[in-house]
């Protein structure tokens, strides 16, 4: 069987609309799964489809792709951790790009055998193929960044943004020799630098800022994808790119915000550094006036309060402390205690991550909100208890203009009336400020590895009764 | 009106669907979001299954490149929607 044209176009538009239903599917945990079908049976229709085209003709080097392909991707799937997410949609963002360059080069060589070469697809096989370069090396990066290959702390160089215009502009004189002249050599040579450019474009970007960063290549792989929807002259994919280029950049626009960071700061990069891990903490943090508290302390304070907020951090991620949370959660509920989950948009290496990860664990999506919800509640709560988060709760954001987080949205953990704040070291968080809510007289700091301290309060609950 | 006119009224119209749909999206679910995206843009394999189905004519070169953007885009496609469905069946409400 073969499909006509507009039968083809009738099965691609149908393929479309269940796409803008899958991801509005995703309006609510209720709805999402429902959502995430209409998703899986579009891109099935969509490749039947295209299988029936006349235009495909050996099927042999096809199927051979999908089964590994396929093998591959439902392996790492099923393996991955949660507190992986992050670097698996790096490296997917990343095949989405190769993916766009060999596309691009593939349709360049079928359409010169075939003698249909023409300036507008010349000039289209260029945007797709730079674009998908940039996406591949970038998001390359963005993976060795967060699995822990590379340093997390920004690469910068003097004149780097510079070397960047100046590469930039070298692929546009390949691009106008390729696009002019048909010339394959010029299309690899700006592929080459494409490559070396979307490298360059991410190194000097740090850890912290990482959710805006995957945001971004998130929002690179559908340009790429729609692109590549222009070369062929494919409205299926132009649809689907601009759906997904459009997601990412929403999703950065919303997480810089979180930051009080403009997007342009954080493209050129070379924020923060800091980390944790330094020796005595709680000697330097009695050098500073600082209180430290027990895990007793604690404990006795959740189980007699009314609420408990849990304000957790991509410190909760490292330590894999969300099982031992949750397990707290359950019994600090047993005892007639309110608790709720504050997530800063910003906490973890992506956005939502923290609710994956907690999910994952089991605490029920209902007791975990956002900032905007929770934080008129933080003034009745008895205890706020922070695991592994530091800048999102510094009321310095809110008070002193001359602190450089000055104007980040923050969670008001400084108005609860007690604070527990579990912490590895007396080192700053991230932007390497001092987070102001140690000097409050009402906050303990409890030193320790954030699931073993999580594990504590557990066993010191259930000794207790 | 040229094809990549034509192209370019689709693009821009569905620039303003995913612009509303994607505001809709509760920040709970942006991680899903975001790998489901990463499925959906998977939709590459299209281009992809043009490349490596050609035929003889294309040249070995062309097909092994399809065979390539065809396996990655497999990845995508495959590993996008089951780690998503993982991550969706983790959200619950209080039983």
């Amino acid at each position: 069987m073969q499909l006509d044209t507009n039968s083809l176009a009738l099965a691609y538009l149908i393929s479309a609309a269940s796409f803008i239903l899958a991801l509005k599917g995703m309006s609510h945990p209720s709805t999402a799964r429902r959502g995430n079908y209409y998703a899986m049976i579009g891109m099935a229709l969509s490749i039947i489809a295209t299988l029936l085209n006349p235009a495909v003709k050996s099927y042999g080097f096809i199927i051979a792709g999908i089964a590994v392909g396929g093998t591959i991707g439902t392996l790492i799937a099923l393996r991955i951790k949660m507190t992986a997410m992050p670097q698996l949609v790096a490296a997917l963002h990343s095949f989405v790009g190769l993916a766009a360059v060999l596309v691009a080069v593939g349709t360049y060589i079928t359409h010169a055998r075939a003698g249909t070469l023409n300036q507008e697809l010349m000039f289209e096989i260029f945007i797709g193929t730079f674009i998908g370069a940039v996406t591949f090396t970038g998001s390359l990066v963005a993976f060795a960044k967060l699995q822990g290959l590379m340093s997390g702390k920004p690469l910068v160089f003097k004149a780097q943004h510079w070397l960047n215009l100046a590469l930039a502009l070298v692929i546009v004189g390949f691009g106008t020799d390729f696009f002019l002249h048909e010339h394959l050599s010029s299309l690899l040579n700006l592929i080459w630098l494409a490559f070396l450019l979307g490298f360059l474009l991410i190194v000097p970007i740090g850890g912290a800022d990482m959710p805006v960063v995957v945001s971004m290549l998130n929002s690179y792989s559908g340009w790429a994808a729609a692109a590549t929807g222009f070369t062929l002259q494919n409205n299926l994919l132009i649809i689907t790119g601009a759906l997904v280029g459009f997601s990412g950049a929403i999703l950065s626009f919303i997480m810089s915000k979180a930051m009080n960071r403009s997007i342009i700061s954080i493209i050129l990069g070379g924020f923060g550094g800091g980390g944790e891990g330094g020796p005595s903490a709680a000697g330097a943090a009695a050098d500073k006036g600082i209180k430290t508290g027990s895990v007793e302390d604690a404990v006795f304070l959740m189980a007699n309060a009314s609420k408990v907020i849990i304000v957790p951090g991509y410190g909760m991620a490292v330590a894999q402390a969300q099982h031992a949370l949750k397990e707290l959660m359950e019994i600090i509920i047993a005892r007639g205690v309110e608790v709720k989950f504050a997530i800063h948009p910003v906490a973890g290496r992506m956005p939502g991550h923290m609710n994956v990860l907690l999910a994952e664990s089991d605490v029920p999506y209902d007791h975990v909100f956002e900032m905007e919800e929770i934080n008129p509640e933080f003034s009745t709560a008895d205890v706020a208890l922070v695991v592994g988060a530091n800048d999102v709760t510094n009321p310095a954001a809110k008070s002193d203009p001359k602190s450089p987080i000055f104007g980040m949205p923050i969670l008001d953990v400084y108005k609860a009336r007690h604070i527990f704040f579990i912490k590895r070291s007396m080192n700053p968080g991230y932007a390497g400020v001092d987070n102001l809510l140690f000097t409050q007289d009402n906050c303990s700091l409890v030193f320790g590895d954030a699931k073993q301290v999580c594990e504590k309060m557990v066993a010191e609950l259930k000794a207790s009764g | 009106m040229s094809e990549t006119m034509l192209g370019l009224y689709v693009f821009v119209l569905a620039c303003f669907v995913g612009y509303w749909v994607i505001w809709g999206v509760t920040p709970s679910l942006h991680t899903p979001l975001i790998s489901l995206t990463n499925a959906i843009s998977g939709i590459i394999i299209v281009g992809a299954l043009l490349v490596a189905g050609f035929g003889g004519d294309g040249g070995f070169a062309a097909e092994l490149i399809g065979f390539f953007a065809v396996t990655l885009a497999a990845i995508n496609i495959f590993g996008g929607f089951i780690v998503t469905q993982r991550m969706l069946g983790m959200f619950r409400k209080k039983d």
